[in-house]
């Protein structure tokens, strides 16, 4: 595990940088590495901490090609820190204005109808409508009208005729007419 | 395999140079003294010298024009080395800037009051009030562009504020330059048209800066 360097050593290390001592350059480099990684790894999250590594390398040849606005009287992580901050900001303000959201989030939602929140509301509403019925009426309309099953198909579950199934279906929409005031 | 991150650290060590003392405000000058150039070719070949600019240089008013300039520009150029850099703030700069401004209005309001009422109406609008705050700021471009190319390449975080900052230098530095073309000789006059004509040119920076100091 390293240290993490101190402000007073990476200050000197750039005021010698500046002066044009590489060995104090690259040593510099290599110790803001890791530390601009975490800045930014800490702030990107989910799809975006993918850039992480890119705003590093940004973050260094901002810092190389304007280093001459460090002023040795200042603290040099402040600068530092101004520069990440900035080039996060600017990153940020790019990838909100290209924000792409994926197509098939939306074909999820659209495939799955239980999803909506309007249908399982509408279903609820039904479902009290249906238990005002008498329990013969209330399981015919539920499968012919509800699940979707043929005339034919009732009969046979339920034992009941044809004609019956089909007179009890209009009875009891009838029924729910007249209770609600609504049309069909 | 290469490590993207090592080839780049080689790449800057390789690159690096000496910066020699005081770089950032050499470079600022540099481009105040280009701009200033172009300024003085743009006044000299669109507006033309005073003719009469031998005896002007020694009246009072052209003296009170350099030195209102002047201490704008002073003003704006602590600011525009300060916003240059990261975290920089315009600090004491405003202020002073502001404090110019009310002591020659001040005193124009002064020479206002002395002067018999006939002749106000020509000390405050002369014959060029309608133009003068947009030659000053025509002759500023060139001013106003050099600093912001320069501005670019440095590090302002304050995008608005260095614009306005170099705007303010840009503008000051241009009207020294107007000062030898302009034909008006009121102190109403400078406090109110060369004011309007910096200003001008600061609203100008700021509004540039916003767009072109990003990096």
């Amino acid at each position: 595990m390293f240290l993490r360097p101190s402000e007073h050593e990476l200050h000197c290390l750039m005021v010698a940088s500046l002066d044009g001592d590489g060995a104090a350059y690259r040593c510099l480099l290599e110790a803001l590495t890791p530390l601009l990684r975490a800045y930014f790894r800490r702030r990107l999250h989910d799809d975006l901490s993918a850039h992480a590594e890119d705003l590093v390398q940004e973050t260094l040849l901002a810092l190389h090609a304007r280093r001459m606005t460090f002023d040795p009287a200042f603290p040099f992580m402040a600068w530092v820190h101004a520069i990440a901050r900035h080039k996060l900001i600017d990153f940020l303000r790019r990838s909100r204005r290209a924000v792409q959201v994926p197509l098939d989030d939306f074909a999820e939602l659209l495939a799955d109808p239980a999803d909506g929140a309007a249908l399982a509301g509408a279903r609820l509403d039904v479902d009290a409508l249906l238990s005002r019925l008498p329990e013969r009426t209330r399981a015919v309309i539920a499968k012919t009208r509800l699940e979707g099953k043929s005339i034919a198909e009732t009969s046979a579950e339920t034992g009941l005729s044809v004609a019956s199934v089909k007179v009890i279906v209009h009875r009891g929409i009838l029924a729910l007419r007249n209770q609600f005031g609504g049309k069909t | 395999m290469t490590d993207p991150g090592k080839e780049l650290i080689d790449r800057l060590v390789r690159d690096l140079r000496p910066v020699p003392a005081l770089a950032l405000e050499r470079r600022l000058l540099a481009a105040l003294g280009l701009g200033l150039l172009g300024a003085a070719v743009l006044m000299a070949g669109l507006l033309g010298l005073r003719h009469d600019w031998a005896a002007m240089m020694a009246s009072p008013v052209f003296l009170v024009k350099l030195a209102y300039a002047g201490g704008l520009a002073l003003a704006g150029a602590v600011a525009t080395a300060r916003l240059a850099r990261p975290l920089g703030r315009a600090g004491a700069a405003l202020p002073t800037a502001l404090a110019i401004v009310l002591v020659v209005a001040a005193a124009a309001l002064l020479a206002l009051a002395e002067a018999p009422a006939a002749s106000r109406r020509e000390l405050v609008l002369g014959r060029t009030a309608l133009v003068c705050p947009f030659l000053i700021a025509m002759v500023s471009m060139p001013v106003l562009a050099g600093l912001l190319a320069v501005l670019r390449r440095l590090a302002p975080t304050r995008p608005l504020a260095a614009g306005a900052a170099a705007g303010l230098l840009g503008g000051a530095a241009g009207t020294m330059v107007y000062a030898l073309h302009c034909p008006e000789t009121g102190l109403p006059f400078v406090a109110l048209w060369y004011t309007a004509g910096i200003l001008l040119t600061t609203l100008l920076g700021a509004g540039l800066g916003k767009f072109c100091l990003r990096w």
